[in-house]
């Protein structure tokens, strides 16, 4: 009964949305805003509805509702209630009424919270946000029914695949999923603007929030799965360039671009027809992320032609929706004038810069990622594209860019100076060459490149803060004013500055983890020890252990230093008989920011387990580094001026007077 | 049943239950590695760049498949006999062809996918610098017009000079 109301929500879902869709455009195109003003209650109605038809497959997971398909294929009644919960979007179905309840909750936020929206926008905006729906709701109930019954139920599920059955990997999806849908806003706000022909630095502090919001969830998402992976894979390695992967990093990639586009559209209101286009490819590279992971023309072209239905079906949102886009943008974009001029050294010029980059670097992985796809099916020959690949083209692309991004800050708008940049930047410099001959000398044998890395990072973490070191200290050396400058600063300001410096802190694991990882595999015995980075490790024995849902071998290891105990470690390796499959449980020990990571391997004939060992110096930062990223846009997100929102525009278009 | 089996025994049974599960072993066994570390070190470098045929987008030196195994003891056999780098990976592409490789070597067919980063970059420095010019053109036959307000302001000011 649940699970019947829980599908019939969805139905209802749909209508409504449909009519979001449809009657309030119409009602700006006619001029009647009683008929646009309906939006608003869709929206809200939409929400609730899309949430209930979740509530209902959650509740058939939670009581182990096997009478369901989907609950029978990925769930099991030993599982805990954790992993109950979670299962809901560890599979397709689940996973894409997620997709559509966040995109639902995201459509009622901005008709609850965007009261200060001119009505004909935001009549707009929910009618192109629920054209988005309308297409997902659709691909659920015709492709991908959670709530299909089975008959006779079974006794017992098949349970979750025991790699999801971690908790990295259920927050994971989630994170990403608002990432993703939360570029949906930007992409309705971008159509909107389009329809309406007409675009202001207004606009741009709409759409500022919730791009930085996906923008935040996206950064999370994506570092909590290279988390997982680097844990859970059993080999510490952090990020594969799998297409996978890819797939949410080409959003992050475009969406940072867009955040900077959408400063110079905010403040000077230029570049509005590039940052227009930046949002709707955003969403396209979102949506595009969805069909790759969702339709399985990853794994090869092959099994995507054999079972074409949902592949074929979400290809054809993708065209509709990118060539939609991209048709209006081509048809409207000439009507939206263009800004406020900028000489090519300034704040503007700087942004400009960081967009080439990230959009050619947001190019190359797209290209890389597709281009064997697109070769076998043009020519048929085969090739790989992988890590090496990208490597070696994404990582000179962000050299120029990340040498650039303390000046950024330092410019001022219109005409910036450059040397009187270079020289607040000398401290940044100072310690940065510092850091690098201080890592050639003191590593025996340390890569040059490694050094240089390393001390990009540095003149990232200090330079970053030099725009709050010149406003605290800025016209003479007022020590007593310092205080009131700084805690009078913006939060946007220190929102950059700490974002900018978790691009550093990220770059310096990456870096220290590159070069100085050391590693050590060996087939020990019981009483085996084994020396890796000052460190001794020794194996003191195996047992079973007996999980709620699967069997565990146990390894005891008993890490010292100079022989003084450091830590215990205890790696695992589990099967869960539901899935006749196992996973590896690696056991990490925090040195500060650097780990001992510890993963076990095969058995060998005679009796000897394979221990992985690695030290990974620094490695702890790659994941830190973006969670300081996302605090930096959590704080810029806090900034006043954007949680009061812009003003309502006066009835006449006000001419955007340049501020100095 | 499990409470009464002896430690020893429940280990026992917990390793015959992981061999006969065949659980993944990570990558690189200890007994394939090579005695002389600089060789070895050439073999973990090619090994990365190696794709595992049987594999979803893994490098032979990650995975644990068979084949990634055969693979491994071959370059591995190939260094030792005094192949070098450039022989085993001819040998490896003329035996499993051009998809072997993560790296894909430029020719015809990836002129394409290396050019791309330059391409990209040069492309979009064209567009930029030309936008920029067109602004600034436009912006500029704006500015040299007084706004309604300069006007203004100017007549005040020549009017209090008269």
């Amino acid at each position: 009964m649940i699970a019947e109301i829980g599908h019939y929500a969805l139905v209802l879902a749909l209508g409504v949305a449909l009519i979001q869709a449809v009657v309030p455009l119409a009602g700006t195109i006619r001029g009647d805003l009683r008929l646009a003003a309906v939006g608003r209650p869709a929206a809200l109605v939409q929400g609730l509805l899309v949430a209930l038809a979740f509530a209902a497959l959650m509740t058939a997971y939670v009581r182990s509702d096997f009478s369901l398909l989907n609950v029978v294929q990925n769930s099991h009644s030993q599982q805990p209630l954790l992993y109950k919960i979670t299962g809901v979007w560890g599979n397709h179905e689940g996973s894409m009424l997620l997709w559509v309840l966040i995109l639902a909750i995201f459509g009622a936020a901005v008709a609850a919270f965007g009261r200060n929206l001119p009505e004909r926008l935001a009549a707009n905006v929910l009618s192109v946000q629920a054209m988005v729906s309308v297409a997902f709701l659709l691909f659920i109930l015709l492709t991908s029914n959670p709530f299909t019954r089975v008959s006779p139920a079974p006794l017992e599920g098949n349970s979750l695949n025991p790699v999801l059955q971690d908790i990295g990997l259920a927050i994971h999806p989630v994170l990403l999923y608002l990432g993703y849908v939360g570029f949906s806003i930007s992409f309705a706000f971008a159509a909107a603007a389009l329809i309406e022909g007409k675009i202001d630095a207004a606009w741009a502090r709409w759409v500022r929030p919730w791009t930085l919001a996906a923008w935040i969830f996206l950064t999370l998402g994506i570092a909590m799965g290279s988390y997982w992976a680097y844990y859970e894979l059993g080999w510490g390695g952090w990020w594969f360039w799998d297409p996978v992967e890819n797939a949410s990093f080409l959003p992050w990639l475009a969406g940072t671009a867009l955040l900077h586009s959408a400063v110079v559209m905010e403040k000077r209101n230029a570049l509005k027809i590039w940052t227009i286009l930046l949002a709707i490819l955003t969403f396209s590279l979102s949506l595009l992320g969805t069909f790759l992971v969702r339709s399985g023309v990853l794994t090869s072209v092959h099994t995507f032609a054999s079972d074409p239905t949902r592949g074929v079906f979400i290809l054809v949102i993708l065209a509709v929706f990118i060539g939609g886009g991209l048709a209006l943008f081509a048809w409207r974009a000439s009507l939206l004038q263009q800004g406020g001029i900028f000489a090519p050294i300034s704040r503007e010029g700087g942004l400009v810069f960081n967009n080439l980059f990230l959009t050619a670097a947001c190019g190359t992985v797209l290209v890389g990622t597709l281009y064997p796809l697109a070769l076998e099916a043009l020519t048929g020959d085969k090739i790989s594209v992988g890590p090496p690949f990208f490597n070696l083209t994404f990582g000179p692309l962000m050299v120029p860019l990340l040498v650039a991004v303390p000046f950024g800050p330092l410019l001022a708008w219109k005409r910036g100076d450059l040397y009187a940049a270079g020289q607040r930047l000398l401290l940044a410099f100072s310690l940065a060459l510092v850091a690098v001959l201080l890592v050639l000398w003191l590593v025996e044998g340390a890569p040059v490149l490694a050094a240089l890395g390393i001390g990009l990072a540095v003149w990232l973490m200090v330079g970053a803060f030099a725009e709050i070191v010149r406003n605290a200290t800025g016209g003479g050396r007022a020590w007593a004013k310092v205080w009131p400058r700084l805690t009078g600063l913006p939060r946007s300001v220190w929102g950059t500055a700490l974002a900018h410096f978790g691009v550093g802190a990220t770059l310096l694991g990456i870096g220290s983890v590159t070069a100085f990882e050391t590693e050590s595999i060996h087939a020990m015995q019981p009483g085996d020890s084994v020396d890796i980075a000052g460190y001794t490790v020794t194996f003191d024995g195996a047992s079973a252990r007996q999980g709620p849902n699967y069997q565990a071998l146990v390894a005891d290891m008993t890490v010292t230093r100079n022989g003084r105990l450091v830590a215990e470690m205890a790696p695992e390796k589990r099967v869960y008989p539901a899935r006749q499959t196992g996973t590896s449980e690696s056991a990490i020990h925090f040195l500060g920011f650097t780990q001992l990571y510890v993963a076990l391997g095969d058995q060998d004939a005679a009796g000897a387990l394979t221990v992985r060992i690695y030290h990974k110096p620094l490695v702890l930062l790659i994941w830190l580094g973006a969670i300081i990223m996302a605090g930096g846009g959590m704080l810029s997100l806090s900034d006043r001026r954007l949680r009061v929102g812009a003003p309502r525009p006066s009835r006449a278009p006000v001419r955007v007077v340049p501020a100095e | 049943m499990r409470y009464l089996l002896s430690r020893a025994g429940r280990v026992f049974a917990a390793f015959a239950l992981l061999l006969a599960l065949a659980i993944p072993a990570y990558a690189v066994e200890p007994g394939e590695m090579l005695a002389d570390p600089a060789l070895e070190a050439r073999a973990r470098e090619i090994s990365s760049e190696i794709r595992c045929l049987v594999c979803q987008n893994q490098s032979i030196d990650e995975s644990n498949a068979t084949l990634a195994h055969d693979l491994r003891v071959l370059i591995r056999d190939r260094l030792t006999a005094g192949d070098t780098d450039e022989e085993v990976i001819d040998f490896l592409v003329a035996r499993y062809g051009e998809f072997v490789l993560l790296r894909p070597r430029l020719q015809a067919g990836t002129l394409l996918l290396w050019g791309m980063p330059i391409l990209l970059l040069v492309a979009g420095g064209i567009a930029t610098y030309l936008g920029w010019r067109r602004r600034k053109r436009t912006a500029t036959a704006e500015d040299r017009r007084l706004k309604p307000e300069e006007e203004a302001a100017l007549a005040r000011i020549l009017r209090d000079e008269a």
